[in-house]
């Protein structure tokens, strides 16, 4: 499978999905790391795709969503930014309204 | 200003004629870390994190993601040369800083 076809296939299959350098237990960024924690803290479940294992997979995510920098989350296969977005969408609340409007369980 | 931070800089202003803008190089504080490493020695240069605060007009209307993506395209060249890139992006309003009292 090509690294397009994977990446479509896990964005599809999972709810919501972080592309990122190292894992959410030993991130190996920083801004990979704040996206972990603001995930982990509003609760949403999600699965984790470290790209340092996999060098396809790292250049695939970029050219994926003609975006260039990782950490990436996707929400029910649509992008929705990288840790600047994400962080952002926190601080204002609007990331919390938006995966509850997408059906996706966080903590209260 | 190194020679990437003046092309940022420079960028910026043409595109989107902002009327702040902060070009901030971080790449001392990651001098020690893993990716500034692999940075070096994939042939990079010493100025390898930024920080970009930009307010204009032309962001007015536009989504986040929309606003960051207009940044991006504009430096493509620039980041693909460095390893880290964060950006603040907004249209102008409520931008005073906190005033201590």
């Amino acid at each position: 499978m090509s690294a397009q076809d994977q990446i479509k296939k896990t964005v599809s299959e999972n709810d919501v999905v972080l592309y990122m350098k190292g894992t959410p237990v030993f991130p190996q960024c920083g801004f990979s790391s704040t996206v972990v924690q603001i995930l982990d803290y509003v609760g949403a479940e999600y699965a984790s795709v470290n790209v340092l294992e996999d060098p396809e997979i790292r250049q695939g995510i970029k050219d994926y969503n003609n975006w260039p920098t990782i950490p990436q989350v996707f929400v029910k296969g649509e992008f929705i930014g990288g840790c600047d977005i994400v962080k952002e969408m926190f601080e204002t609340g609007e990331l919390r309204t938006m995966l509850s409007d997408k059906g996706i369980t966080t903590k209260a | 200003m190194g020679i990437i931070a003046s092309s940022i800089k420079e960028k910026l202003k043409q595109s989107f004629n902002p009327s702040q803008l902060e070009v901030i190089d971080e790449s001392h504080k990651h001098a020690h870390h893993r990716g500034a490493h692999e940075h070096a020695a994939d042939g990079g240069s010493a100025e390898s994190h930024f920080h970009v605060v930009i307010i204009s007009d032309k962001f007015e209307g536009l989504s986040r993601l929309a606003k960051h993506r207009a940044v991006l395209d504009v430096l493509s060249e620039e980041i693909a040369q460095i390893h880290a890139f964060s950006l603040e992006a907004s249209a102008g309003q409520c931008v005073e800083l906190p005033v201590s009292v």
